[in-house]
Parts: C-alpha cells; sequence; structure tokens
C-alpha cells in the first residue's frame, strides 16, 4: 500500500522529522485560499502514487494568488503516467542550499533492513544508483538493535560534513527508523533530504506499507488510496483474493500465485491473451470462488473464462461447489474452461460432471481449450 | 535417502486444532508422516485425528522426540509461534501461514539463526520426501518416489511441475516449497547444497518466479559448486512492472526481479529453462541422459 506525499508528511510530522507547513487542496479554489494562508512562494505539487512528477511538470512555483490559480489549473486533473491528478500539496517554497537522500527498505538478500543514504540526493537519485552505486552508502541493521554509531558515525560526516548537519541528519534517520518500524513499512524515502537556512529538512516523501502487515495498522489504512488499485482491485483484496488487471480479455481464476503468473504465461505461450491475474488463495473457501466469478464477469473485456486449480490446501470440491453457486448467481455467457487436479480431485470433478460441465486435466489442455472455445463462441 | 525428512521424522503439529491444522493432520497421517503430537494453547490435553495436543511445545516434548515442527497458525499469531519452536530448539520448523508482516519474519529469520534451528517458509507447501515422509499441504498421491530434487518458491506451481514429471514417470527424492514471502528462512542456495550432497538425487528442477534476486544468486551458485544438472521455470513473464503478483515478493521494480535476468543468468550457468511446466520431464530425461 503506497501512501501519498502529503500523508507520508503527515506521519513525518508526528515523529518530529521537520517539513515544512502543508496543505490539501482538491479544487483551485482551495489551492488558492491554501496559498494565501502561507502568504510566501508556495509550490505547488501533484499528489499522485508514482515518481517522476517534477519531470512530468506536476510541480510548479508560484509567487502570486494569479499564478497559484494559473498552475493549479494546468496540474488539476493532468495525467501522469496514467494517473489523474485529483488532490495537490501546496507547500511553502524553500530556498534549496543542498539536496541529501535518505531511505529505508527491506533487503531480502541480507534479510535486513537497509538504510541507504547519499549526499547527491534529488531528482536524479535512481541515475546515481545505476551509474555510481558507490556513491550511496547502504548499510544493513537490525530494527531491535538500531543504529549504532560505530555503523554510521563515519557515513553520516561523509555525507552531511558540518557538525550541526550531522547531528541533525542522525536525528532524522533515527525518527524516520522510528517510523518504519510502527507503520510496517517496506520502504520509507525523503528525497530531498534538503539543506535549507543552514538546517536540514523533508521536502518529499515515499512510503510504501507492507500489505501483510495491514491488520494491525488501522491508522494508517485509512490513508489508502484507491486511485492506486485498478477496476476490481481493491473489491479483490477485500474478499481475500489478490487480483491484477491486464490488458487481455481470457479471465483467469486461479489458486496460488506461482500457477496464477504461469496459467497467464501459458495463455500467452498459445497465442492468448490474458484479462488478469486472479489467486483465490491457499485457503478453500467456496465463497471466494464465487466473488472471483463476479469481479472477473465485471470486466467487459472478458469473453473466456479459465478456472485453473490444483488443490493443497484448496480442496477441489469446494472450488466446485463454489462455481456451481456461482454459476447460479451470476449469468456466464462466455465459454467457461475448468481445470481441477489435487486434493478431493474425484469429488470436484463428480460435482460439475454432474452437471454436465466438462472438466480438463492438464494444464496445456485446458489452456488451448478456452482459446478454442473463444474463437468459437 | 532425501533431504531434511525421512519415514523416520517425528511431526509436531502447531495449529492442529484449527480448519486448516486438523484438515492436513488427517492427509499427512494418511501420507505415512509420523505425526507425534500437536499444540494449541489452552486445548491441551484433547485429541486431534487421535494426535495427543499440548498447550506448548515444551510439555510436548516431555513425552515425545520433536524433529519438526509445522506451523498452521493464523498470521497474526505466526511469528509467535516460530519463536516458541525455536525456543524449544526444534531444528526443523515449517511455516505454511501466508500473509505474516514482513518485519516480524525479519526478527524470526534472526531468532531462528541464532539458535541454530532451520526454518522453511513461510507462505509455503512445506515439503515432501515421497513414500517417506511429508510435511505440509501439498497433495502426496501426485507425488512419486525418485531421484530428482524439486525447489521452488511456489505451492501450487510445484504441484503441477511434480505432476508433470510423475505423468512422465520421474520420481521425486524430496521437492521443498522455499515460500513465496520476500524473507524466507531456507533460499534456493541452501536447498541446493543439501540436494548437491544426498546420494539419491541426481538432478534438481528449481522453480522461481519475477520479483528479488534469489534465481540470480542461485544460479551464480550452480555455476561454481552444483555437479548435478539443474533445469528450471521461472513463472511471470507476462507480469506487469510494479504490481505485487499474490506473492508478497513477486514484484518487479525498476530492472530488478525480471524474468528475462533470471532466465539469462540461469542460462548462462548451463541451466535449461522451460516454457512451459510440461516440458521439464524432458529437459530432466535429457540433462539426465
Amino acid at each position: 500500500m503506497k501512501l501519498q506525499e502529503y500523508q507520508a508528511k503527515e506521519l513525518f510530522a508526528e515523529v518530529g522529522i521537520p517539513t515544512a507547513t502543508q496543505y490539501v487542496a482538491e479544487s483551485v479554489d482551495e489551492a488558492v485560499a491554501a496559498a494565501q494562508k502561507i502568504g510566501k512562494q508556495v509550490v505547488v505539487k501533484a499528489q499522485v502514487l508514482v515518481g517522476g512528477r517534477g519531470k512530468a511538470g506536476g510541480v510548479k512555483l508560484a509567487s502570486s494568488p494569479e499564478e497559484v490559480r494559473e498552475k493549479a489549473t494546468a496540474i488539476l486533473g493532468m495525467d501522469i503516467k496514467g494517473l489523474t491528478v485529483e488532490k495537490l500539496l501546496i507547500t511553502e517554497a524553500a530556498e534549496i542550499e543542498h539536496e541529501y537522500y535518505a531511505g529505508l527498505i527491506v533487503d531480502r538478500t541480507s534479510k535486513k533492513v537497509v538504510l541507504m543514504i547519499t549526499r547527491e540526493g534529488g531528482v536524479d537519485i535512481e541515475e546515481l544508483a545505476e551509474t555510481d552505486p558507490e556513491k550511496i552508502h547502504k548499510i544493513p541493521f537490525s530494527l531491535e538493535d538500531g543504529l549504532s554509531d560505530a555503523l554510521v558515525a563515519d557515513v553520516y560526516k561523509d555525507v552531511f560534513q558540518d557538525e550541526v548537519l550531522v547531528k541533525e541528519g542522525k536525528d532524522i534517520v533515527n525518527k524516520l527508523v522510528e517510523l518504519f518500524r510502527k507503520s510496517d513499512s517496506s520502504l520509507l524515502e525523503i528525497n530531498p533530504l534538503a539543506r535549507v537556512n543552514g538546517h536540514l529538512m523533508a521536502l518529499d516523501a515515499k512510503m510504501v506499507i507492507d500489505d501483510n502487515a495491514q491488520y494491525r495498522q488501522p491508522e494508517i489504512v485509512k490513508y489508502k488510496n484507491l486511485e492506486e488499485y485498478a477496476k476490481g482491485e481493491e473489491d479483490a483484496r477485500e474478499n481475500g483474493l489478490s487480483f491484477v488487471s491486464m490488458d487481455g480479455n481470457i479471465g483467469c481464476i486461479v489458486n496460488g500465485a506461482g500457477l496464477a503468473m504461469a496459467t497467464m504465461d501459458i495463455i500467452k505461450y498459445y497465442g492468448g491473451e490474458p484479462a488478469n491475474f486472479l489467486d483465490v488463495g491457499g485457503s478453500s473457501n467456496p465463497d471466494k470462488v464465487v466473488n472471483a466469478i463476479r469481479i472477473i464477469l465485471d470486466n467487459p473485456k472478458v469473453d473466456a473464462i479459465l478456472l485453473n486449480i490444483f488443490g493443497g490446501i484448496t480442496r477441489c470440491d469446494d472450488i466446485a461447489r463454489g462455481l456451481l453457486v456461482a454459476l447460479e448467481r451470476y449469468t456466464v455467457s462466455v465459454p467457461l474452461v475448468v481445470r481441477l487436479v489435487g486434493t478431493n480431485q474425484t469429488e470436484g470433478r463428480a460435482l460439475l460432471e454432474e452437471q454436465g460441465m466438462k472438466v480438463e486435466s492438464t494444464l496445456d489442455d485446458a489452456v488451448q481449450a478456452v482459446i478454442r472455445e473463444r474463437e468459437n463462441r | 535417502m532425501s533431504i531434511l525428512i525421512d519415514q523416520k521424522t517425528q511431526v509436531l503439529v502447531q495449529g492442529i486444532t484449527g480448519r486448516d491444522g486438523s484438515f492436513h493432520t488427517n492427509t499427512m497421517l494418511k501420507d505415512g508422516t509420523s505425526i507425534v503430537a500437536g499444540v494449541t494453547p489452552k486445548r491441551g490435553g484433547q485429541t486431534v485425528e487421535g494426535v495427543p495436543v499440548y498447550n506448548s511445545i515444551q510439555d510436548a516434548q516431555k513425552d515425545h522426540r520433536v524433529d519438526a515442527s509445522v506451523i498452521y497458525v493464523p498470521a497474526p499469531f505466526a511469528a509467535k509461534a516460530i519463536q516458541e519452536a525455536a525456543d524449544a530448539s526444534v531444528p526443523l520448523i515449517i511455516c505454511i501461514t501466508e500473509g505474516i508482516p514482513v518485519l516480524d519474519m525479519i526478527t524470526m529469520y534472526r531468532y531462528t539463526q541464532e539458535r541454530n534451528v532451520r526454518l522453511i517458509g513461510p507462505n509455503c507447501p512445506g515439503l515432501i520426501s515421497p513414500g517417506k515422509c511429508k510435511i505440509g499441504i501439498m497433495p502426496a498421491h501426485i507425488h512419486k518416489p525418485g531421484h530428482v530434487g524439486v525447489i521452488s518458491r511456489s505451492g501450487t506451481l510445484t504441484y503441477e511441475v511434480v505432476y508433470n514429471l510423475s505423468q512422465n514417470n520421474i520420481g521425486q527424492s524430496t521437492c521443498v516449497g522455499i515460500g513465496g514471502d520476500p524473507i524466507i528462512g531456507t533460499n534456493f542456495i541452501d536447498a541446493l547444497a543439501l540436494f548437491e550432497k544426498d546420494a539419491d538425487t541426481h538432478a534438481v528442477v528449481l522453480i522461481g518466479e519475477i520479483g528479488g534476486e534469489a534465481e540470480e544468486q542461485a544460479a551464480e551458485f550452480i555455476q561454481k559448486t552444483m555437479t548435478k544438472p539443474v533445469v528450471s521455470f521461472i513463472s511471470g513473464r507476462t507480469a506487469p512492472p510494479g504490481k505485487r503478483m499474490g506473492h508478497a515478493g513477486a514484484i518487479i521494480s525498476g530492472s530488478s526481479g525480471t524474468p528475462e535476468g533470471k532466465i539469462a543468468s540461469l542460462n548462462a550457468a548451463g541451466v535449461p529453462v522451460a516454457d512451459r511446466p510440461s516440458e521439464i520431464p524432458a529437459l530432466i530425461q535429457k540433462a539426465l541422459g
């Protein structure tokens, strides 16, 4: 789950990381009113959940109410990498003396949290990571132990140089670590961590929360931005399914993420186009199939459906029961191909065959069947 | 022979009274696994499928030798369950549970390392040495005893591959599901090293997916260390970047975690990568001459 810049900065302020005064505006008039409250030159920033907003023209300086009106009008409704700008952040403009970068990320290889920090922050950080990765300090550490001086004293000296800034930088990073832990983040970035009037402050923020931890982060879940999810994705999540929308026309319902990905890959291999990734998950609640069918049928592009189940913790008879309920409740007028193998396959296949349905055994056969039936529909 | 588990392995089930725990206790028993005890706090004294239930692992250990513990506890309590098994020095801990917060797993990874116990998973199907022992949730009947080791980040995709192997009369020594999360206890390299040492394993199938660098690291290890042939399948070739594909670990970010990079690394290490799971048996037959 991704947070908007203004949301992350609200959390920064709670732990005491310095940020500029900010207001959120959803209309041009609100933007102008916010700028008047600030009473100085402001930055008008698009709030969308993608990087590269500045380069796309979504971040502009404005010195007068007329200018705020002009910039806000231009940015609201703008399309940035496929996302429409619906909110603006209005914040006091800062005279930036230097741009640093500080970030925390979960690292799979060291199985620790890693602090990434560099003197050369700013919009080109990703380029720097490609061309001069050694300029970015990377320090794996344990959240229980925190960042000891032995780990970071020399690093801070190298990054911030000046004694006052070293002290401020250390304080900000420690607060960032605290926020990372208490919010169950998997990524937390300040870029730029800017020097303004000789002091450090966070001028931008990126924050990604671990989806697995949503159950214990009710305050942060309130920040959920529905625009992060394509049609159906949030509906699916609330029903315990994992769903990603694709561009094709063959709706897929599969159990298990790896098999769900492989099913899409094999549809593509045989010349078809998957409409979605959908994993009904590892438990066999028949309702999940009912919801899956509903979400798939909601997509007007879907003109064939493949249900591919390899039972393990999921039981084929539960899936078959769920499918029969779904077929009673919803009109499925597109070809539907079912493949059922694994735990309780005999019972599951029998339930469907009693209703006159054909059940495939191999994945290759099932994929070829759905492509063929779609073409012959 | 096999790796990690065999007919002598004595298993304890954590969360044995739950829906999944009791169902899979039943199937594991049917599949010949020696389950000596179960644990659910405050439910000590009951039995599930004839298996005695204890309040804690420590209590169970007073009556039984426990070689492995399998965890079917819901995500909010799973880290505690791993901790309990590690505290009791159970040498092999298999965590089936899906959806454990990643920061909990970072803590638990270190915790198990420091206590010198092996963790498999979480978010995994477990492991099986066909005909000897099954610890987990996979359907045993699709397996067949033999000489091919299988390692996978996925559950059901592993079944797909195993099904294809068995249909082609290629049996398995041990199949290990290492789990689909970003932080897991046992990785590809750990499992490859065990198969390399196991005299009964003649070749290995490595089933990877998009996200992270585990396949690239495995490729490097295979090139440097493995004498046995390895063949592979990578899922997620059609996955869009930046989206979490079900598994918390399956996400392409920037230029990292792409299927192209993984396939290129594996090919460079002499590992053929199948386009479909159904091609794997032929690749194995070819590798074994």
